[in-house]
């Protein structure tokens, strides 16, 4: 890697300058405000707080409610992932066929991560809704297959499928990348030494695209943790009776809604040490595994 | 067995026609390498054959089967490719059985035969590396060993030695060689470098601009190229080349630089007043006091070690000898030069096709005739 070097290292420190306030303003001073909030009790109008020490975080650890959120954040991150890299992974295998029409295919699947949050939960309430469109056709043929107003598991399957569908395009992007960079000449290699199209996809493509696929992973779980708030309140408002009531949104509604801004800021840290856990056991235990070419 | 018969092959991208209804027999075990340089269809062809690339129209048979439709894995050859496209992710044992894998060989079986070729290539001791730890010879020879281990009919080279340093390139050149002798399976090498592909071929096959330009020995494209592209591409240093037109008598050449050179009188076809490109190949002009027909302007003197190329010009045209002489001329100064006329190719002005010999010259003449 080339390197610059400053004779004078002020002029160094005022170039960096700008970004490090950035970094500060909006990460670290937010971030330690939480923190400190979380070890104190916050008046709901303002004008004063106590500190309580680790009293915010042991009434969380010890209420059921906040462990059914976990519990919930994390079956949504698992599908969420899991479905949005499957697909992604192979819309991204036939797109690099380049069977004809590709390029036109190729941005339509690129435009769903330019969509908000909010608006990919609205429509997605519209397509779900249960007593208008194609699934009130199905809940006619068959009454109360489909109701996610009631049924808490079809709400979060809802959750999860729009979330899924946010995710997609950002991972098809990368996956189409990496599948682009393998050198043609290595897969006509493989198609010389006999493997067909199938065979392929798993003893090169696959293997090759690891790298990609471990980025992809701590990204998508990071995000499906952090980033699902929007669709979770367009589509349904954490209900019912908590059911997609993930980890995000309970921190708005404690927060915001019940005004216990020491508990979201609690829960926050927590949500914090939880992805930054995550990320670390990917880093220490799947990273190892791959090879980088 | 495995020859390949190759009729009217053609290949289009879109309107760009890049090779040209070529028709070529590969004789079963023969080394032929495909000369010419790049842009000229030659790896096109390469890989029409082992069909990486459709054939636009024509068809390619190998062992005598029709192979225009057949995938790549089932026409029985290999390929080693430029870059030799190892699989990175693989270790070397991987890469060279890879084939047997696929084909659902057993385990022992395979790591017998891949100990085998490894042996063979003096890779033994690299099985368990990744390719990214290996040198540019030792990629090369796992990839020689990856296309070795299926004993395949026929083995595709795609200008494989291009990447390695001199010194290398030499060594693997012979290696192929080798192996060829011992696998008893047909070759097809292509390359743009001349010497490589002098050393290597039983027969060569010049394309130029997606046509074939002639087949033959290195010794038949040497002695007697059937055109003025093929004289200028065989043989180092560069055959030279001058324009004339046939004098009245039919026997000499008139030089647009001035001089008159007689001409090998056997050369029919050469009526006179046809424009005519003559060629000389450097080793072939011989430095002499007397008797010059051929004047050099010198100019510069490029050291060999095994001998010198004197530069300079003829007219408008460079013009090199190739002499053994040690005493450098001044700069300027005009080099005598006898050009004996079975030296002399000629082709034709237009289309620069060689004018044919009504009789081969007699092989015994033509020595006596060389200069000691």
């Amino acid at each position: 890697m080339r390197r610059a070097y400053f004779k004078n290292n002020w002029i160094a420190a005022l170039m960096v300058a700008p970004q490090l306030l950035i970094i500060f303003v909006f990460f670290y001073w937010p971030t330690s405000q939480a923190i400190y909030w979380a070890f104190t009790l916050e008046q709901p109008w303002g004008g004063g707080n106590e500190w309580v020490g680790f009293e915010n975080f042991r009434q969380l650890l010890t209420d059921s409610q906040y462990w059914d959120s976990v519990r919930v954040s994390v079956i949504y991150a698992i599908a969420t992932t899991a479905l949005a890299m499957g697909m992604a992974l192979i819309l991204a295998l036939f797109a690099d066929r380049q069977l004809t029409g590709y390029k036109f295919y190729r941005v339509g699947l690129i435009w769903p991560y330019a969509v908000a949050a909010p608006a990919v939960g609205l429509s997605f309430r519209f397509i779900f809704n249960p007593s208008a469109g194609l699934f009130s056709y199905i809940n006619h043929l068959f009454p109360g297959l489909w109701d996610p107003i009631m049924n808490g598991s079809h709400a979060l399957f809802m959750v999860i499928v729009a979330g899924a569908w946010k995710q997609i395009a950002y991972s098809f992007i990368f996956f189409l990348a990496a599948l682009q960079s393998i050198p043609r000449s290595l897969t006509e290699a493989c198609a010389m030494d006999g493997s067909g199209v199938l065979r392929r996809m798993w003893d090169l493509q696959l293997p090759l695209m690891a790298p990609t696929f471990f980025f992809l992973l701590v990204i998508n779980i990071t995000d499906s943790f952090t980033d699902s708030f929007g669709i979770v309140d367009t589509l349904t408002v954490g209900g019912p009776a908590r059911a997609t009531n993930l980890m995000v949104y309970k921190i708005y509604e404690d927060g915001f809604r019940g005004l216990d801004y020491s508990g979201a800021a609690a829960q926050s840290i927590i949500l914090m040490l939880l992805v930054i856990a995550l990320t670390f056991f990917q880093f220490r235990f799947v990273e190892r595994r791959i090879h980088y070419s | 067995m495995a020859d390949i018969n190759i009729r009217k092959v053609a290949k289009a991208y879109g309107k760009t026609q890049v090779v040209h209804g070529i028709d070529l027999d590969i004789l079963d075990r023969e080394f032929i390498v495909i000369l010419g340089p790049s842009g000229c269809g030659k790896s096109t062809l390469l890989r029409m054959i082992a069909g990486l690339e459709a054939i636009s129209s024509g068809e390619i048979a190998i062992d005598g089967k029709v192979v225009n439709d057949i995938e790549p894995r089932a026409r029985g050859c290999a390929m080693v490719f430029q870059n030799y496209a190892l699989y990175p992710h693989m270790t070397v044992a991987q890469n060279i059985g890879y084939a047997l894998k696929v084909a659902g060989i057993s385990r022992a079986e395979r790591d017998q035969r891949i100990a085998t070729v490894a042996a063979t290539l003096d890779i033994s001791d690299y099985l368990d590396r990744k390719p990214g730890q290996l040198s540019g010879g030792q990629r090369q020879r796992v990839a020689m060993g990856r296309a070795m281990i299926r004993e395949p009919k026929v083995f595709l080279f795609d200008e494989p030695l291009s990447n390695l340093d001199a010194k290398l390139r030499v060594q693997m050149r012979l290696e192929i060689r080798r192996l060829h002798q011992r696998l008893n399976a047909t070759s097809v090498f292509v390359t743009h470098d001349q010497v490589e592909a002098m050393t290597l071929a039983d027969r060569l096959v010049v394309m130029n601009a997606g046509h074939v330009e002639q087949v033959g020995s290195a010794e038949e494209l040497y002695e007697r190229p059937a055109s003025k592209y093929v004289g200028g591409f065989i043989g180092s240093p560069h055959m030279n080349f001058l324009k004339g037109q046939i004098a009245d008598d039919g026997c000499s050449v008139v030089l647009e630089a001035g001089p008159t050179l007689p001409i090998n009188p056997r050369i029919g076809r050469a009526a006179p007043g046809a424009a005519v490109d003559i060629g000389i190949r450097p080793e072939h002009a011989r430095r002499t006091g007397e008797g010059a027909n051929l004047t050099v302007r010198y100019d510069f003197l490029e050291e060999l070690g095994n001998g010198r190329l004197f530069h300079g010009r003829v007219g408008d045209s460079d013009f090199i000898v190739q002499s053994a002489d040690k005493t450098p001329p001044a700069f300027g100064e005009e080099i005598g030069l006898r050009i004996d006329p079975f030296h002399i190719h000629l082709f034709d002005g237009e289309t620069g096709v060689r004018l044919q010999e009504i009789a081969s010259v007699a092989p015994a003449r033509t020595r006596a005739l060389e200069p000691a």
